[in-house]
């Protein structure tokens, strides 16, 4: 393709292959090559940006806050799944980079996928707080916040840093074979509320009790892998799993709740602080 | 046919994807190697029911089909059985342990760059001693069957 907008001849340049598809024409797949000026921090995001910007505005991507919170601009780059805003080009120390959609997400148009099938997996666990309190909805007898200690917390908290960017299920080989597997996304969720101590659902590890469920998770290890913010979906499944064989017990105890505003609800005996 | 219209529109990767283990380190490729001997070792079974089922049409027959097993690409396959059924069994116990929650490490605080506790290196070590005993086991074969 003919680059008219780069004219500094000593810049340093990468060719980026991108993938082209619309599902909705069903013209079929190719890829179309760039030639893209970058420097030592400019990132994949950046370099797709510079393309819809100057050579080819038709370019299909998904992205929004550009500093890996939001899990928008997931994407295989050079045949692994990275966030684009997160993996610059001079780390990957090739001269070619190629961009191509998540695998196991239908393809919508180009690097756009569609992500239904995943955040309907992730709404199937229930990734919510369940307690068996029913007044705690009822605001005009007061709020309560529930006390933690660190200890607590730490349980769960590094799998509430999921991003949903879908990295993790993309590079999962058992997603990859059979899509009624929740993945490991879905399944580190639902370890996430397994181990919060203000959740009492008795229900969470009968959801994946399926032969489709947790069972088939095989520990390659691939979704630690990927995962951009230290989430680490494996240890939660296996973790997860302990606890259905019997191996780890059970021995939550439930979080105590406290006044804030209005009127004492302690359901669990513990007294009021 | 349909499989393939299938995996096309779901874009999955399919048993492509774990057969290209190249991506994601030595969990991904322990986890094609587990995948590869267990379907091989299948494979071998059947054949090993089938040698032995040989000997109810008479001891001719049970030796002739047993000679198979005496030419040197006989010899080569039984190593192969040899390293396969190791690193089957020797990696297969590092599976239990893991999918029991044993020596993955626990839950924390993550921070930059973000090294998963579950990819530890008692896993790796794990793969390697399996990747070891069983280059041993085939070591071992190799001398007993070629006499070296």
């Amino acid at each position: 393709m003919n680059n008219t907008a780069i004219d500094n001849k000593n810049e340093q340049k990468i060719t980026l292959k991108v993938y082209r598809e619309n599902r909705g024409q069903d013209s079929g797949s190719h890829h179309d090559t760039f030639e893209v000026p970058y420097k030592k921090w400019t990132t994949v995001l950046d370099a797709l940006l510079y393309v819809k910007s100057y050579m080819d505005p038709s370019v299909a991507i998904r992205y929004s806050c550009r500093m890996a919170s939001c899990g928008s601009c997931g994407m295989k780059i050079n045949g692994v799944p990275k966030l684009a805003c997160y993996t610059k080009i001079s780390e990957l120390e090739k001269s070619t980079i190629e961009c191509e959609p998540l695998s196991n997400f239908p393809i919508i148009r180009d690097l756009v996928t569609d992500f239904s099938r995943f955040f309907n997996h992730h709404k199937s666990m229930q990734p919510y707080i369940q307690t068996n309190d029913s007044t705690e909805a009822d605001t005009s007898k007061g709020t309560f916040s529930f006390y933690q200690s660190p200890e607590d917390v730490d349980k769960y908290l590094q799998f509430s840093y999921c991003i949903n960017c879908g990295l993790c299920y993309s590079a999962c080989p058992t997603v990859g074979t059979d899509l009624n597997f929740p993945g490991p996304q879905a399944l580190a969720q639902q370890y996430r509320y397994f181990a919060d101590t203000r959740d009492e659902s008795k229900k969470r590890l009968d959801i994946v009790d399926d032969r489709h469920g947790i069972w088939r998770c095989h520990f390659a290890g691939s979704c630690s892998k990927v995962c951009p913010k230290g989430v680490d979906p494996a240890l939660g499944i296996q973790l997860l799993r302990s606890y259905m064989l019997g191996i780890s017990k059970n021995d939550k105890v439930p979080a105590k709740k406290i006044e804030v505003n209005g009127n004492n609800n302690n359901n669990n005996g513990a007294d009021t602080e | 046919m349909k499989e393939i219209e299938r995996s096309t529109r779901n874009n999955l990767e399919g048993i492509g994807g774990w057969l290209n283990p190249s991506r994601y380190g030595w969990e991904r490729i322990s986890y094609w190697l587990q995948r590869l001997t267990g379907v091989f070792l299948l494979i071998y079974f059947i054949g090993h029911v089938y040698e032995t089922s040989t000997i109810v049409n008479g001891q001719n027959a049970w030796e002739s089909f047993l000679e198979l097993t005496q030419t040197v690409w006989g010899h080569l396959f039984l190593i192969m059985v040899i390293g396969a059924s190791t690193f089957h069994s020797a990696n297969g116990i590092r599976l239990i342990f893991t999918h029991a929650g044993i020596g993955l490490g626990t839950p924390g605080r993550p921070d930059y760059p973000y090294n998963p506790a579950s990819l530890n290196y008692r896993q790796k070590s794990g793969i390697w001693i399996a990747l070891i005993l069983a280059a041993a086991a085939m070591f071992y074969g190799f001398n007993v069957l070629f006499g070296v």
